[in-house]
């Protein structure tokens, strides 16, 4: 379903701060199926989405959708192929627009936009019925301003909003990081209750390894732009947070180790 | 003040409403401060004038300054999608260029159109008085206009615009090309304020090449006298705000120059519109404060 072919995305080429974010990565997803995937700060998680979202073009490399050469497209083009959500509750929904207009807005995702009336009777009908899925109380505050919501019922609308037009791949950039204990897990439950329902292929950047274990079929380790852990299956089973821990620390000092020999 | 000196001001308050509702699309819509309206209002009334005198329809010649409107602001996008150059320079840049080539269309800084046939000449004569007659038809334009714009944003291809100006990130994301819709709301910005250029030059009968000096001052304080009064409460009140912001606007600026009281001249004009936008800007935040 998704195929990473030897991607390279380096970010200020030819700069002193020039960094390798991804180096050589290669990465078949099957469809239908939940990946994980964890690493530090800078070792290349986002930037893993990025390159699927086409907010990062790579250098060097092929990333195909399906049966879609989407390498070179630009994010807009390639977005109804792609849902996502952000990390920032505020990026990912129009805060200016009201919960119905969003909708509208996320509805027409990778198809033409006329000029028919973005709310119709029986559109509008539709979006109720989806937010009021949610149990969150908002059916009846449709026409609010976005930005009169908490953090975790924007990000519960935008979960919605990422199901409406019916992309097969949903792109989640630590959509619980900024939420309290209780909404992430509301959010968590609910994230897991869409991609089972609607069969969604899913990538899951997140900090926490709790929940990199706990969700999906797969867990990826990425560290300085390569793939360093790919589990899956019994292995992943019996695995636990503790030997997450532990190889990330391995991993981590294995590269004071080399820095140390450079220096000596 | 006279009764006609008050439908004097509400004529020139509905003429510019066009240049308000060009305005709210820029700034407010897709937040993008364009200048380009100073020189895209003479441009209009430039082409208007012109292609009048030369004996073309007046409703064709309005329609040719809407074109020519929309190009202005095509270039301005260009400059600043294509170019990347900060959107308030890229502005700058075209309505410094128009002010040449609204001297190139004219061939000189001023044209009369007196006794010219002109898109309001069928409709004096018809029992009403001409001091009625401009605002009654201009005012059906701006509600036609008014509709028009409004249908439009609450369309999908309208909220794929104001989701470009309000989180392009997101627009993005959901599939809308942004630069295009900075190209097609520029183009439309400005070919409403064309509209309106075409419109002054008709109503008072010439086009000159400094009549655009300020005009994006008038438009923003049309649009913030409006935002004032009526809050933010939706697209079509935003938009009937721009209106009436506009027509207030006229009105006060009249009352400030003919009352004797305040000693106030014509020339005084720049000064008293910089004075009342300072208000406009100044009391909603005073307000909210409590102060006011």
């Amino acid at each position: 379903m998704i195929n990473y072919k030897d991607i390279q995305v380096v970010f200020g080429k030819g700069t002193p701060l020039e960094k390798q974010a991804l180096n050589g990565v290669s990465l078949t997803i099957d469809e239908g199926s939940f990946v994980t995937v964890i690493g530090s700060n800078g070792a290349g998680k986002s930037t893993l989405l990025g390159v699927l979202a086409g907010d990062v073009i790579p250098s060097g490399g092929q990333v195909t959708i399906g049966d879609t050469d989407v390498t070179r497209k630009g994010t807009a083009a390639r977005a109804g192929l792609v849902a996502r959500v952000f990390q920032d509750p505020l990026a990912g929904s129009c805060g200016a627009l009201s919960i119905e207009e969003n909708l509208a807005l996320a509805a027409r995702r990778g198809e033409s936009r006329g000029l028919t009336p973005a709310l119709g009777v029986k559109r509008r009908e539709h979006f109720r019925e989806r937010i009021a899925e949610l149990g969150l109380g908002l059916e009846d505050r449709m026409g609010d301003r976005m930005d009169l919501l908490s953090g975790g019922q924007r990000q519960a609308v935008s979960l919605v909003m990422a199901t409406l037009a019916g992309s097969k791949v949903l792109l989640l950039d630590e959509h619980t990081a900024a939420l309290d204990p209780g909404m992430a897990e509301f959010i968590m439950n609910l994230t897991q209750k869409f991609v089972s329902e609607r069969k969604l292929t899913t990538l899951m950047v997140t900090h926490s390894m709790r929940q990199a274990l706990d969700f999906g079929h797969r867990t990826i380790m990425l560290h300085a732009g390569e793939i360093v852990l790919d589990v899956s299956g019994d292995s992943r089973k019996t695995l636990q947070v503790e030997d997450l821990i532990a190889m990330f620390r391995r991993i981590r000092g294995q590269t004071l180790d080399d820095d140390a020999l450079l220096i000596g | 003040m006279s009764q006609i000196a008050f439908w004097g001001a509400v004529e020139l308050g509905l003429v510019y409403a066009f240049i308000a509702v060009g305005v709210f699309l820029a700034f407010r819509v897709l937040d993008f401060p364009d200048l380009t309206v100073d020189g895209s209002f003479p441009l209009g009334a430039a082409v208007t004038a012109v292609l009048i005198i030369s004996g073309i329809n007046p409703w064709l010649a309005a329609a040719v300054a809407m074109a020519a409107g929309a190009a202005a602001g095509l270039v301005t996008a260009l400059l600043n999608v294509r170019f990347r150059i900060l959107n308030l320079l890229a502005s700058i840049l075209t309505m410094i260029g128009l002010f040449s080539i609204n001297l190139r269309i004219m061939g000189r800084p001023n044209v009369a159109l007196i006794n010219a046939e002109t898109m309001l000449s069928p409709f004096y004569g018809l029992g009403l008085r001409d001091f009625y007659v401009r605002p009654f038809f201009v005012g059906i334009l701006v509600v036609v206009a008014v509709v028009l714009v409004w249908r439009f944003l609450e369309s999908d291809a309208g909220l794929a615009m104001r989701a470009t100006g309000a989180n392009a990130r997101m627009a993005r994301a959901q599939g809308v090309e942004t630069s295009s819709q900075i190209y097609l709301g520029m183009a439309l910005s400005n070919a409403l304020v064309a509209l309106g250029g075409a419109l002054f030059a008709q109503t008072n009968g010439f086009a000159d090449v400094t009549s655009g000096v300020g005009t994006i001052v008038v438009g923003l304080a049309a649009v913030i006298i409006g935002e004032t009064l009526l809050g933010a409460r939706g697209i079509l009140i935003a938009l009937v705000g721009c209106v009436l912001g506009s027509i207030l606007y006229r009105i006060a600026i009249q009352l400030a120059l003919s009352s004797d009281v305040l000693g106030l001249r014509a020339s005084d004009l720049n000064l008293v519109t910089a004075a009342l936008v300072t208000v406009a800007l100044v009391l909603p935040r005073l307000r909210r404060r409590g102060v006011a």
